[in-house]
């Protein structure tokens, strides 16, 4: 098969255990050198789908591609795949060079070359001096370091991670996803890498692929996702967003005027990718919280939709403020920047819903 | 009293009732058996209370123990390694399948302990026995025209001791078994290795501790028994245990007795602390982070 610049493919990927299917017919293409992400709630299939990449599951159904040869039947020793573990899996019972060189071992490389290449290895994750030590000696950020030395030592063609940063603690984290983003780059490797934290997923990545019930909901550039959201789902997972439904009026220029269903309320929405809808069309609004301004009253520009609402309860979280709102009975939610303090609980504020920051999604869902 | 002091004291009223019986009922017999051990019993019969160290002597130069001690040493090693090499598989197994009820093989595992040890073992005799299922099946088939003589041979004893110990060895090695992270073996493989290869790389090595348990366990169960040899053994089959028995239950020999059954006790302790200095707690400890 003719190398289309895809490290891995999934054409038509199934999995069923028994009569639970976990994964439903997946298409998906990572590209050469890129940073792909699966991104989910447990359950969702991520982690399956990964497994079954690496050969530790068989699919049911469906081709997998690595390099553009299908290794549906290639066992997982002859894959060549860099695999990370949420629990790091490094050999108790072994030192860090064994366990960094074991990969080596197994691939007829002189010794001179695996004492090269181990030290390489470790030097690229910053940790050169802690050859001789066992893994229980190290920290659980620095075991993590070695998991991922083992995973690249041997060059394989596409590197693997389940959820590997899930077991550290907050700070750790944030300097591991610096780390190991630098290190893919350097590497230019093409990684897949599995998360339900949705931060890591829109920093780390070139492109998020959200699952939900094993099904790929949308994928495409973590901006993407973030501001267009192919279902309610993505809207819901990634942030906090308004899902209203209401009902096609008519269109203007660029803009769809639409009715909120629960109050009659009308609001300006930017056609975007939403194609053609008729008048009378069933929609779900999606606000983006944090797209929602309040003020003190906004002076009107064309597209913006001004509703005046009640301040509720206020969630204070230091620089930001998370707003529940009432307008005409129904309930929103904003998640503003503080400007010194926030509005208080019970103020009547203006909202500001403009209407390029509006995403109009099909039906009223389920 | 600060809070700590009282801290401190609490685990000694926890473990009070469990000290006073261990005392009461094993230091405090065990010293009476080492004063016994230098006494000595005169012609007539009567014990000598004093300090008298014939006893160890006879214990310490007579060929014919240090001779029955090498046999029991042997005897139980053999079991040992048998069980060893029978128990790893099933050990294996058991950790390993994805039969949805694992923990009824683990109560199959216990069944052999609900029935009595003599029994267990006598039940060999119907089995192996002159007039026992094997030799009636090979004669009734016409392989055999005499009865062959299974039983009552260091063989026996083996297998009786197998069958005894094995439980206690496949128990050992499962838990160490089922304390191996699964991922280990997924990396192993990921990186390059067989199904074979990460057994012997990653598997074997984490179960060692439980394998050494296992034999530690089994061999000085196996020493110390004494019914195995009296029931299936020969007349030339005794074990050291068998000495002791003797000794006291048969020619009411205490002081002997005493001697005899120390020179085990020590042997086998020396053995348990061995394995604590090199294979100990620190050791599994470490092996499972």
């Amino acid at each position: 098969m003719a190398d289309n610049g895809n490290a891995v493919e999934l054409r038509g990927v199934v999995k069923r255990f028994d009569d639970f299917v976990a994964l439903r017919r997946a298409d998906l293409d990572v590209p050469e050198g890129s940073f792909v992400t699966f991104l989910g709630p447990s359950g969702c299939g991520k982690t399956t789908t990964l497994r079954m990449i690496a050969g530790l599951l068989d699919p049911s159904e469906g081709d997998i591609l690595v390099k553009g040869r299908r290794i549906n039947d290639v066992p997982i020793h002859r894959r060549n795949l860099g695999l990370v573990f949420q629990n790091y899996a490094l050999f108790p019972h072994k030192s860090i060079f064994d366990n960094v060189a074991f990969g080596l071992k197994y691939r007829r490389v002189s010794r001179s070359e695996v004492t090269r290449r181990v030290r390489e290895a470790l030097a690229l994750v910053r940790l050169p001096d802690v050859e001789e030590r066992l893994p229980i000696q190290l920290s659980g950020g620095q075991q993590q370091r070695i998991a991922l030395a083992r995973a690249i030592v041997f060059e394989p063609d596409v590197l693997l991670l389940d959820e590997p940063l899930s077991a550290l603690d907050a700070n750790l984290r944030e300097e591991m996803r610096i780390e190991l983003k630098r290190i893919q780059r350097e590497l230019g490797i093409a990684t897949i890498f599995v998360t339900h934290d949705q931060s890591e997923a829109l920093a780390m990545s070139d492109k998020v692929v959200v699952m939900n019930h094993g099904v790929i909901e949308q994928e495409g550039t973590p901006e993407a996702v973030y501001n267009e959201p192919a279902t309610a789902f993505v809207a819901d997972f990634l942030g906090h967003s308004n899902i209203l439904p209401a009902r096609v009026r008519g269109r203007e220029g660029d803009y769809y005027r639409v009715a909120l269903e629960d109050t009659g309320m009308e609001i300006l929405t930017a056609a975007g990718n939403a194609g053609p809808l008729e008048t009378g069309a069933p929609v779900r609004l999606v606000l983006r919280a944090e797209r929602l301004r309040l003020g003190d009253g906004h002076e009107h520009r064309d597209g913006d939709t001004l509703l005046n609402a009640r301040v509720d309860t206020v969630d204070y979280q230091g620089q930001l403020a998370r707003y529940f709102l009432s307008v005409a009975g129904m309930q929103l939610q904003a998640i503003n920047a503080i400007d010194r303090r926030p509005f208080a609980e019970g103020a009547t504020v203006q909202v500001r819903v403009r209407g390029d920051d509006c995403v109009i999604l099909h039906g009223h869902g389920d | 009293m600060t809070a700590t002091a009282r801290g401190d004291r609490r685990p000694w009223v926890l473990l009070t009732p469990a000290l006073t019986a261990v005392t009461l009922l094993l230091v405090i017999p065990a010293c009476f058996i080492v004063v016994y051990s230098f006494w000595l019993r005169t012609g007539t019969g009567a014990e000598q209370a004093g300090f008298y160290l014939d006893n160890w002597r006879e214990v310490l130069t007579d060929p014919f123990y240090r001779d029955i001690l090498g046999q029991t040493l042997r005897i139980a090693g053999i079991s040992t390694l048998v069980c060893a090499l029978l128990g790893y598989m099933p050990a294996y197994f058991i950790a390993y399948t994805r039969f949805r009820h694992r923990a009824y093989l683990l109560l199959l595992l216990m069944l052999p302990f609900w029935i009595s040890y003599i029994i267990r073992t006598m039940s060999w005799i119907s089995i192996l026995g002159v007039s026992g299922a094997v030799n009636a099946l090979l004669q009734w088939l016409g392989i055999i025209d005499e009865p062959l003589q299974m039983l009552y041979n260091e063989p026996s004893v083996i297998l009786g001791l197998v069958h005894f110990l094995l439980p206690f060895m496949i128990l050992n090695i499962y838990v160490s078994l089922d304390g191996i992270d699964r991922s280990l073996t997924d990396a192993a493989k990921s990186l390059g290795c067989t199904g074979w290869q990460a057994f012997r790389e990653v598997t074997l090595p984490l179960s060692l501790p439980g394998l050494a348990a296992g034999c530690l366990l089994c061999f000085v169960l196996g020493a110390g028994t004494y019914i195995t040899p009296m029931i299936l053994g020969g007349p030339t089959d005794a074990m050291f245990a068998n000495l002791v028995y003797e000794a006291i239950i048969t020619q009411l020999n205490w002081p002997l007795g005493s001697a005899l059954s120390l020179v085990l006790l020590a042997l086998l302790g020396g053995l348990v602390a061995i394995y604590t200095r090199y294979l100990g707690i620190d050791q599994i400890a470490k092996s499972f982070r």
